[in-house]
């Protein structure tokens, strides 16, 4: 038997960038029925990005900034449910278990629970304090605290990763003397091509931060006036906090339970669904493919959170829409804003493009053959936007009027042409 | 408290008023359609473009370069397009009225 709309109800698990916008994005596209929102955080969600930005440069406190004001969520009639983690499910009776000992019968289940970040088993970790990851408002307080009650300011961190700079840059920022540990033999490198790593190290290093690359930690000891952090280097580094940016895994017990499929994340096809009816996933969880990049792919970022809950919310209510969004990315780090738009994998040349006028302004594009795939653009949001309409349009940019810094940065001048082309 | 007008792209004018905070964000508590803030106010996204009434436009402190570079290129920029999360709301901007551009 059908349940007629109004009688349905949706929940929606993770309350965070791809949740709550689901939410509201639920309410404006027409769900007439009941939004259940829940969450383990006992925070009204908020932005992330912060946490390791404007958040950690502030010496103690600050606010978190929120996703949406707390009426909103009257207003649309979306019950937040705040600190209640859901500790079981069940895709045949359609039911979650809560950790307040009460279950929750669900008509859609919109699974939008992120990711952990992921702790090496590095010996001596699990005996250390001060030892932090930062993902949430809980970490960035006890980043704060651990930075505040610090006797020698000393950081290490391990991960050269978006986290891991940005969480550099902000305590060094703060008066703390900065290690970076990284595995590879350059920072960012699942992230950044060479040339933007380099760029970046640079910056650290000027900045007085330390980068020992082709360097992990092998073991941390807890003494009592700190911690000690071995490395592969056979060098001791002295630290009051360590902080562990080395990635995130998917949160997938829930949807283990459900039985949907997995692979690096959840599952999902072009309408973000799972493989159960009336399961979802979005956001940080979702493993999906892309069509225009034609490959599968979990991304990690605010846009790819927002715009997969747009997409979903539709898909729920009714409307068929398939999930087709150009992805894109910033990151903050002392006096320099990144901005990434596109997906570069793949790419057959590049070109690089440094302002003349400006100091620290430059910017990357990626091509393949003709077809521009992404551009990262250095405290340049004119690369940016002109990049994004760019990609958008499948405008043929002329890449030698475009590497020639002397040419003016101007639309009429760097198109060749606008066609179809295939970015697969 | 300052009054704040946005004018949607359907011309409808909605006003709010507020006494912190930046014009993206209330607009976002107040859901304007076409203002989304999706950076969280930091000038990364540009899902925040106004027109700001002339006469208001000369008294805001002027768009930093980042801000003025992202709209250089935005669609349906102008002479008077800022990125609202740049803009406070204080007293200063009492009685403001801005348009959505995008
Ligand atoms: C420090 C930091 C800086 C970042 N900077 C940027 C940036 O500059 N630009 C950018 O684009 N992206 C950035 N990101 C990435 C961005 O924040 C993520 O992509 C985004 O948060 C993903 O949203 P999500 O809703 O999918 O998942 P998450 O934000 O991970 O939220 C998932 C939520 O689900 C909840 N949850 C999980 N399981 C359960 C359960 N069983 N019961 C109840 N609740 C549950 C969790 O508590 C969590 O709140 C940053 C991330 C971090 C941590
Ligand atoms: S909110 Fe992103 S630029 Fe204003």
């Amino acid at each position: 038997m059908q349940l007629p709309a109004k009688n349905k109800t949706c929940v929606i698990v993770g309350a965070s960038h791809a949740g709550a916008n689901c939410a509201m994005e639920l309410r404006k596209q027409g769900w007439e029925g009941a939004i259940v929102l829940m969450d383990a955080d006992e925070n009204l969600p908020y932005h992330r990005p912060p946490l390791s930005k404007a958040y950690l440069s502030l010496a103690e406190g600050g606010e978190l900034n929120p996703l949406f004001a707390a009426e909103r969520y009257e207003e649309e009639n979306i019950t937040l449910a705040l600190g209640i983690t859901v500790t079981g499910a069940d895709a045949t009776t359609k039911t979650l278990e809560l950790s307040n000992g009460t279950s929750l019968k669900y008509d859609a289940l919109v699974l939008a629970t992120g990711a952990s970040a992921f702790v090496p088993p590095i010996t001596g970790i699990s005996n250390s304090k001060n030892v932090q990851v930062l993902r949430s408002s809980k970490d960035a307080l006890a980043i704060q605290a651990g930075f505040k009650n610090a006797k020698n300011k000393n950081v290490v961190v391990i991960g050269g990763g978006y986290i891991g700079l940005e969480t550099a840059a902000s305590l060094q920022k703060l008066g703390g003397q900065v290690t970076i540990l990284e595995r590879e033999e350059r920072i960012l490198t699942r992230v950044a091509p060479m040339e933007l790593a380099h760029f970046f190290q640079e910056l650290h290093s000027k900045n007085g931060v330390t980068v020992k690359t082709a360097v992990s930690a092998k073991k941390i000891t807890q003494t009592e006036a700190g911690l000690l952090v071995l490395g592969t280097d056979e060098n001791v580094y002295e630290a009051d906090l360590v902080l562990i940016g080395v990635g995130v895994r998917p949160n997938v017990a829930l949807a283990e339970q459900l039985g949907v499929a997995l692979e690096n994340g959840i599952k999902v096809n072009e309408h973000l669904q799972t493989s159960v009816p009336q399961i979802y996933a979005i956001g940080d969880v979702a493993q999906f493919h892309h069509p225009t990049y034609n490959r599968w792919m979990r991304l990690e970022s605010v846009q790819n959170a927002v715009d997969q809950a747009k997409v979903v919310a539709a898909n729920i209510t009714g409307i068929p829409t398939t999930y087709n969004a150009l992805p894109w990315f910033w990151s903050d780090q002392f006096h320099i804003k990144l901005q990434m738009v596109g997906l570069s994998h793949g790419y057959t040349d590049l070109v690089i493009r440094t302002e003349q006028e400006k100091e620290d302004c430059f910017s990357i594009w990626y091509f393949k053959d003709d077809s521009l795939l992404a551009v990262d653009a250095v405290n340049n949001g004119k690369a940016f936007v002109l990049g994004t309409k760019f990609i958008k349009n499948n405008t043929v940019v002329d890449k030698e009027k475009l590497a020639d810094a002397s040419i003016p940065f101007k639309p009429n001048i760097l198109i060749k042409s606008t066609t179809n082309v295939d970015k697969s | 408290m300052a009054k704040i007008t946005y004018i949607t792209k359907e011309g409808e004018s909605l006003v709010f008023e507020a006494s912190s905070g930046s014009l993206m964000e209330l607009a976002v508590k107040n859901k304007v359609p076409g203002i989304d803030g999706d950076c969280g106010g930091v000038c990364s996204c540009a899902t925040c473009h106004v027109h700001v009434a002339p006469a208001y436009y000369e008294k805001l402190e002027a768009p930093s370069e980042i801000e003025a570079d992202m709209l250089e290129f935005d669609d349906n920029v102008n002479e008077y397009s800022r990125l609202c999360c740049q803009i406070p709301v204080s007293d200063a901007v009492d009685g403001i009225t801005v348009e959505v551009a995008n």
